[in-house]
């Protein structure tokens, strides 16, 4: 387990404290040309909180980090990034807050470990920058390697080399642009452990994903986006506004006439047939329809097997959102 | 808008260095090109005789001259042309350029990095061949001509002026360019222009004295300055930013949910109540 450090995403050291939200973004726009990149982007996200960015490849997630990472300038729209307006004039002031890991953590091959933080703490200013580099090297388990050249190790190593990186000017807000990516579960486990030990400390964290799974255990918060955004919220309540509630019927023989007997329930709106006795109804509270529905399935002379509710995947959610957007990139 | 912070210009120079002590191509210039540019005006200059025409004499001072601004001249723009390119490549520009470092300290401290080198080089050249000269040369008329003020003026002074223009020339050029091989040939192609303008000197067209080194050390001064203007002005952040996103998607890079592959509904039965 990577062990979270105070002040490098232990629980010891807390964020000073600011007014408003770690990032706000509003009406937000990125044009390559004729080419939106990503369009009239709003959302805000809370200090402290872990925020999930999914969308397909070449919705606009990668563009919207270095767009708020200050590295490209947005067409239109305005931002606020670690309480500072987005703009030219505090382009160096956002970079001192924040922390940028790229999916490519973009290590010096030929450098040490040490020698590759060296220079990050160097051109943040750190005052102590030997201190600082040892706490962000125990944080990510790499203090024995730090004399590797970053070019003999794995994938893996590397991923935490950039995660120690990310650490070391204490930011406010880490932009981790697929953090796991090519990690194995272990180290991808490792991964999570410190993302989970910044939030506990109120770093916040905008995280972009591929990885569904991982941005339902991490996230507080997720945003969909496909040039435009196409939801936002915690993954239960993106759960309940696409697809309701839904339960799922097992009983161990067809039922002779399913319609007869679904139709007598008022709480199912609707139902389909998955074969072999399985049968999915849509109905508005699951937990007052699930009487109802057993009740009806025995009254029926039907042996009932199984009686469930339904849960969506975030993946659900994000199919679902993507498949309904006719625009989506290729 | 406050100057350059030392601190990170000079981080920056010493990770460059760092880096070019372990590149063999670089290590390998540094070696090999002194050697080459020690070993062949020596040649020349040992085999002039006591009695040698003067003007023998002064084509070979010329050339010998010429050999010690080439070593300035040239090896910086390659390692410049490779500065910003070579960033890119190996995907170390994004994460630099999200640090509070300027354009200014990045600029110089990469270029601190390769006119240091260069310089120091040429400088040791020039003296080892002087002194060699000085020991060995058997006509005495070259001896006295390598070691005129003036020409030596001219050495000291052009050396790092050549490599300002050069390493600048060469930075330019890998801040546009999207292939390092053709960087690095544009680069060298484009460090050779001033290189004329010091053969007038080393060959005595212009006749060498203490106001022609510095006249044309000061034209040099101001045109490196404009020219680093010129680069400053290239180094946009998004241009190389973006340039490096469509490097990587050239690549293959990235993976996930490809749209438009949707399974509908995934059901997954029993399970607690949320």
């Amino acid at each position: 387990m990577v062990q979270p450090t105070p002040g490098l995403g232990g629980e010891g050291a807390a964020l000073p404290a600011r007014d408003g939200p770690a990032l706000r973004v509003s009406g937000l726009t990125k044009r390559f040309g004729d080419r939106a990149a990503f369009e009239d982007v709003s959302f805000e996200v809370a200090r402290g909180e872990v925020f999930g960015f999914l969308g397909p490849n070449g919705a606009g997630k990668t563009t919207t980090v270095r767009t708020l990472g200050t590295l490209i300038a947005p067409t239109s729209g305005s931002a606020e990034v670690a309480g500072l307006l987005l703009s030219p004039q505090n382009g160096e002031a956002i970079r001192r807050r924040i922390s940028v890991m790229p999916e490519n953590p973009g290590l010096y091959a030929r450098l040490t470990v040490r020698e590759n933080l060296e220079l990050f703490a160097s051109l943040y200013g750190l005052r102590s920058p030997g201190e600082r580099i040892a706490m962000a090297l125990d944080a990510v388990r790499l203090a024995e390697r730090s004399d590797d050249r970053c070019g003999r190790l794995s994938k893996g190593l590397r991923q935490r080399v950039g995660l120690a990186r990310a650490l070391l000017n204490d930011p406010e807000v880490i932009f981790l642009d697929e953090p796991t990516s090519g990690l194995d579960p272990v180290a991808a486990r490792e991964v999570h452990d410190l993302i989970n030990g910044w939030r506990q400390r109120g770093v916040t964290v905008f995280l972009t994903t591929h990885r569904l799974e991982e941005a339902e255990r991490l996230c507080d918060r997720v945003a969909i986006l496909n040039t435009r955004l196409r939801s936002v919220g915690s993954p239960k309540d993106l759960r309940a506004s696409l697809f309701g509630g839904s339960l799922v019927v097992e009983t161990a023989t067809p039922l002779p006439d399913p319609r007869a007997v679904f139709a007598g329930v008022a709480a199912v709106r609707e139902w389909t047939d998955g074969g072999h006795g399985a049968y999915v109804l849509s109905v508005a509270d699951p937990r007052q329809a699930a009487p109802q529905v057993a009740r009806a399935v025995v009254a029926a002379g039907a042996d009932l097997v199984s009686l469930a509710e339904s849960q969506h995947s975030l993946e659900d959610v994000y199919l679902q959102l993507i498949d309904d957007d006719g625009s989506a990139p290729q | 808008m406050s100057g350059p912070d030392l601190g990170r210009l000079l981080a920056m120079t010493r990770k460059e260095a760092r880096e070019f002590r372990r590149t063999p191509f670089i290590l390998g210039a540094m070696v090999v090109l002194p050697l080459v540019f020690i070993v062949e005006p020596l040649i020349d200059i040992f085999r002039l005789g006591s009695s040698t025409p003067a003007s023998a004499v002064q084509k070979v001072v010329g050339v010998t001259f010429l050999l010690m601004l080439i070593v300035p001249a040239v090896l910086p723009s390659t390692i410049a042309a490779y500065s910003v390119i070579g960033e890119r490549d190996q995907g170390t520009l994004e994460p630099l350029l999200t640090t509070p470092v300027r354009r200014s300290e990045l600029l110089l401290g990469k270029a601190l990095a390769a006119m240091i080198p260069s310089v120091l080089v040429s400088y040791v050249i020039f003296g080892v061949v002087l002194l060699a000269a000085h020991l060995f040369a058997a006509n005495q008329t070259v001896v006295a001509t390598l070691s005129n003020g003036p020409e030596i003026l001219a050495e000291v002074l052009f050396a790092p002026l050549l490599s300002g223009w050069s390493i600048a020339v060469g930075t330019g050029i890998s801040a546009r360019a999207s292939d390092v091989r053709i960087a690095q040939q544009l680069g060298t192609l484009a460090s050779l222009p001033p290189l004329a303008v010091t053969a007038l000197v080393s060959f005595q067209v212009l006749t060498p004295s203490v106001p022609v080194a510095v006249g044309f050390g000061l034209g040099f001064l101001v045109i490196d300055i404009a020219m680093w203007r010129v680069v400053a002005a290239m180094f946009d952040r998004e241009r190389l930013i973006t340039g490096a996103r469509a490097l990587a998607a050239r690549g293959g890079g990235g993976g996930g949910t490809p749209p438009g592959t949707v399974r509908r509904i995934q059901m997954v039965q029993g399970g607690d109540h949320e």
